[in-house]
């Protein structure tokens, strides 16, 4: 995205888990992703939008800091940023303004114009909390606008006043002396009251102790995936696959006859047939399979899950998991927050990858990449497992899961032990509970299911496409015969399934489509799912990969997997 | 800086901050998020096996991993 010099520069900057995002989508109406957990926002996004006098500008939401001194490298971002924008809109947590006010004075004396939004101005009741804020103007000598970001209250006062805010002219305290300036306004402009605790927030003490909280941990992962499983499963017996079946098999059937069942291009478009019928998983055309993988599999899986994950994430659930799993993940060689990247990589491990700047150096961003990739499926992949190899019995695909997760902490406990370094102490703040709001709930799920829509399904197409034209060209044959000794000597495959292994570095989910066809024995079937899912990242992945970590640690990863998958390969050969 | 600290407090207990010891960068983070000197800081539990402390400052639930929260003394 391009900024014109003539754009004012708008940066929203406050500490973690204010609601940044909130306003940020509110200001721009941009689609951007909300939760409640510190951490969400890590890259900065921009969006648009008109100041009083129809001035476009463009807004940018910045991760959130505590401060601007003592940065770690992820705040460096933030930081960098500050003395670049024209306008700066100061987000707070009115339930917390002490702490939040520290940041406000230190962006003060950078003399950029300013505004303080007050936001989550609707907690500060039921809280106990009564802010002046007339008296807070006076004393912060800035104007302060209250803001509720979900419900977009304030909104509206906030975009007034950032038409005719001007440059301030503060002078520099030192640290103490901000401190003493911070209690000081707090004194004069908040009153406490004593309030009744809610049911969320006894639930909420519950949920950090030790052992109620390990007790709540694991009914939680029970039943979140009870709950995606049960949605995932009905969406496809109940309206996928009837949709298919029944509506567009007939179509498919008479294009098929159409093109007289047989030749190249019927061979692209429909598929084989298969004893004269289409097989929506084993013909392997570009409007068959192409279309009833992405759709009909998966489709279902990645909107269960992403429903699931956004009621926790909105919950403000995920950092006391965090908190839950610290001690285990030390043992990993990372901390409780590593969790956050993994479970965002359950649904796909794009997003995971990216939040994989959560974790502050470089040790623990490799040792998470690593079990990432290894040993955490992405939903495509998993509902793929879940269908294909579901049918030969529940225990197989428990065998898969089984050795992956196995594969998770071998790997954990050999990094850390090999790796130079330690994991850091974990400090992080346990954002209150909040009840998920339906509508935030299915904005967000809404976004998640297009951007895989738009982002799955032409390169699922492309896969099929790519195995049709390689088929054709007897390019897998070759290949075939050059892979010979390891698929068939240490894995016990048939080596046509290279061409699988070819197809899962574009989409796994692909990949893992092509060994129906094939007539696997059980155990082929199990040892070829389990291989496609360790031996390489994906094409996404791979790309975001080396953003993140850069070529070298990158490559460093992928050596690890293709060493990882001929080794459990060859181990699963032998004792299954 | 010596004496009792957070990880000596029981559980639901309530102390006056004192200072952090060890490294500035620490208490610089603490800082940041609410524990400094004069402060009043509830314990509300401990993980096992050293896991980390979750205490809460002003509105603020905190999770603090164990040897960080040995470097916060409280005043006795």
């Amino acid at each position: 995205m391009n900024v014109k010099p003539s754009e004012k520069k708008i940066l929203l900057i406050g500490n973690p888990n204010v609601g940044k995002s909130a306003i940020f989508s509110r200001l721009t109406g941009a689609k951007v992703t909300i939760s409640n957990y510190p951490g969400t926002t890590v890259g900065f996004t921009q969006g648009f939008m008109k100041l009083r006098k129809k001035d476009p500008a463009v807004v940018m939401d910045v991760p959130g800091v505590y401060n601007l001194t003592v940065a770690s490298k992820a705040d460096e971002v933030a930081v960098e940023m500050v003395s670049k924008g024209d306008l700066i809109v100061n987000v707070l947590d009115s339930t917390n303004l002490e702490r939040n006010l520290f940041l406000t004075l230190e962006l003060r004396e950078k003399n950029i114009p300013m505004v303080v939004v007050l936001n989550m101005w609707d907690e500060t009741r039921h809280k106990g909390v009564e802010i002046d804020v007339e008296k807070l103007e006076k004393e912060l000598g800035l104007p302060v606008v209250p803001t509720c970001g979900l419900t977009g209250v304030g909104i509206k006062d906030l975009v007034e006043s950032l038409g005719d805010v001007k440059e301030g002219k503060f002078d520099v305290l030192d640290r103490d002396r901000k401190w003493e300036e911070v209690g000081r306004i707090v004194e004069s402009t908040q009153k406490l009251h004593h309030h009744h605790h809610t049911l969320l927030e006894r639930f909420e003490d519950l949920s950090i102790r030790p052992k109620t909280g390990l007790f709540i941990a694991a009914l939680v992962l029970y039943l979140s995936f009870s709950v995606v499983r049960f949605v995932g499963e009905n969406l496809i017996r109940y309206i996928f696959e009837p949709l298919f079946q029944d509506f567009w098999y007939p179509i498919m059937m008479k294009l098929s006859a159409l093109m007289g069942s047989g030749g190249i291009l019927h061979d692209i478009l429909v598929g084989r047939l298969i004893n004269g019928d289409i097989d929506f998983v084993q013909s392997f055309g570009l409007l068959t399979t192409g279309l009833f993988v992405p759709v009909a599999a998966v489709l279902p899986y990645i909107f269960s899950f992403y429903l699931v994950l956004g009621i926790l994430e909105d919950l403000g659930y995920l950092p006391r998991l965090a908190t839950q799993v610290d001690n285990l993940m030390h043992r990993l060689g990372l901390h409780g927050y590593a969790i956050v990247p993994m479970i965002l990589g359950l649904g796909c491990t794009v997003p995971g990858a990216m939040a994989l700047r959560l974790l502050e150096n470089r040790r623990e961003k490799f040792i998470a990449a690593t079990l990432m990739a290894i040993t955490v499926p992405c939903m495509a992949q998993t509902a793929m497992i879940v269908g294909l190899v579901g049918e030969r019995g529940g225990g197989y695909v428990a065998i898969i899961f089984g050795t992956l997760f196995i594969l998770m902490i071998v790997k954990g406990l050999i990094l850390n032990r090999t790796m130079k370094g330690n994991s850091p102490e974990i400090l992080w703040e346990i954002p209150p509970y909040r009840m998920p709001q339906i509508i935030a709930v299915f904005k967000k799920l809404w976004m998640r299911v297009a951007e895989f829509t738009k982002e799955a399904i032409p390169y699922v197409l492309l896969g099929v496409f790519l195995v049709n034209i390689l088929y054709m060209f007897k390019f897998f044959d070759l290949l075939a015969r050059v892979f010979a000794p390891v698929l068939s000597g240490l894995w016990g495959l048939p080596k046509d399934t290279i061409s699988a292994l070819l197809v899962g570095f574009l989409r796994k989910d692909v990949a893992i489509g092509m060994l129906g066809p094939m007539n696997l024995a059980t155990k082929q079937l199990v040892i070829a799912s389990t291989v496609l899912a360790i031996y390489f990242p994906c094409m996404a992945t791979f790309v975001v990969l080396v953003r993140e970590l850069g070529g070298k640690d990158t490559m460093k990863i992928v050596g690890i997997m293709l060493m990882t998958a001929l080794i459990v390969g060859t181990i699963m050969n032998i004792v299954l | 800086m010596s004496g009792k600290c957070l990880t000596d407090m029981k559980k639901g207990e309530t102390a006056v901050v004192k200072g952090v010891a060890g490294e500035v960068g620490t208490a610089r983070r603490l800082e940041s998020m609410g524990i400094r000197p004069g402060k009043k800081i509830t314990k509300l539990g401990a993980h096992l096996w050293r896991g980390p402390i979750t205490v809460s400052v002003d509105k603020t639930k905190l999770a603090i991993g164990y040897a960080m929260a040995k470097k916060v003394i409280i005043e006795e």
